[in-house]
């Protein structure tokens, strides 16, 4: 448990020095696991937050809607510098691959169509399907802790995969029926 | 700018989905954008997924590539705003609270909860990716080749990705699958 009156002994970094951190991380992690790359920069390199911290702010990120990057990028930015230091670094994580990424979809237009591109990214989608699937499996085993979580993981994952049920309905449902599950209790279950 | 506002409305929405990372957002992802507006088809926001992976930076920025698919520039401007902007101030807005409810009682039940849901829609994400981008045995071997090395082993995973898209080349070239 990270106290919040607790400080990076460090003095605050400066706004400029945030954007730049996160720009970096923005335009080097490259091939995903963008959250191990936050965790050297933040906690080994910059020591802007301890390690406690950083584990207590990633499982606010997993909890929050918004992607585990740019949540960190977020959270972080707003302990060092408030809400400025926060949308620096959220604008420095997202600016190099957002650049990227428009300039991919111009360039799909050019040549997406060429059968020799799409046998390209035919083979880059069929992995990256299991790249999300390694992502799946290293968030269930942080999360999935009794036989009932894997109930409502699989009970969520068919509902929207299997019986179409719309994201938002399932969403609310079955978190509705998982937090009561773990609601608090007096005694420990036996 | 009818199509600005659509973008800004889709996008929004999704992103108050994407609940334990961007592939939860995935099946309405694919229900709005090939479905219902028709503004990509299903192999293309596959495509742009799978780049997306392979760009540095957080793993949804294929946003961007579809507002500017629709509108050029200002669509991905407006994508990229609409995703990141309303997540993003209540990701502000709950991180204070949130440390100052390091003590409240719900609080591990809260996580704890949407943990298991998450992954569930991960799943989901990831069934409905596949039956989408899997069409052949060739196809489910190298997700599965490059499931198994990640999980095993320390290495980036642009590289294996790659490789499944040399792959993708050579299959076409020898004409093992035919695809479209």
């Amino acid at each position: 448990m990270s106290d919040p009156a607790s400080v990076p002994a460090a003095p605050a970094p400066s706004l400029g020095r945030i954007f730049w951190v996160f720009l970096v991380m923005g335009a080097t992690s490259l091939g995903g696991g963008v959250v191990g790359y936050l965790c050297t920069g933040l906690v080994v390199r910059q020591r802007w937050v301890d390690d406690a911290t950083f584990v207590d702010l990633l499982s606010i990120s997993q909890t929050l809607p918004g992607l585990n990057a740019t949540n960190m990028a977020i959270l972080v930015g707003d302990r060092l510098r408030g809400a400025r230091g926060a949308l620096l670094a959220i604008l420095g994580m997202c600016l190099p691959s957002a650049i990227l990424m428009t300039a991919a979809a111009f360039a799909y237009s050019l040549g997406g169509d060429d059968p020799w591109s799409k046998a390209f990214l035919h083979g880059i989608a069929a992995g990256a399907v299991g790249l999300v699937l390694v992502v799946m499996v290293q968030l269930g085993s942080k999360v999935l802790k009794t036989p009932a979580d894997y109930v409502f993981a699989l009970a969520t994952a068919a509902a929207v995969a299997l019986f179409g049920v719309k994201v938002p309905y399932a969403l609310v449902a079955a978190s509705a029926v998982a937090v009561w599950w773990h609601r608090p209790r007096n005694r420990r279950k036996p | 700018m009818k199509q600005l506002d659509d973008i800004a409305g889709v996008f929004a929405y999704l992103s108050l989905l994407t609940v334990g990372g961007g592939m939860a957002a995935f099946p309405e992802l694919k229900t709005l954008t090939v479905d219902t507006y028709h503004w990509v088809t299903f192999p293309e926001l596959l495509h742009f997924y799978s780049l997306g992976q392979l760009a540095p930076g957080p793993n949804m920025m294929m946003v961007a590539s579809i507002g500017a698919v629709v509108a050029g520039i200002p669509g991905a401007l407006v994508a990229l705003v609409a995703f990141f902007l309303p997540t993003g101030l209540l990701t502000l807005a709950v991180g204070r609270l949130w440390t100052h409810l390091a003590a409240w009682r719900w609080r591990p039940s809260v996580e704890m909860g949407m943990g298991s849901v998450s992954v569930g829609l991960v799943l989901a994400g990831a069934f409905i990716m596949g039956r989408g981008a899997l069409f052949n045995w060739l196809y489910v071997a190298m997700a599965l080749v490059v499931f198994f090395l990640l999980l095993r082993g320390r290495i980036n995973p642009a590289y294996p990705i790659v490789a499944c898209g040399v792959i993708g080349i050579l299959a076409h070239w020898l004409d093992i699958a035919r695809t479209a």
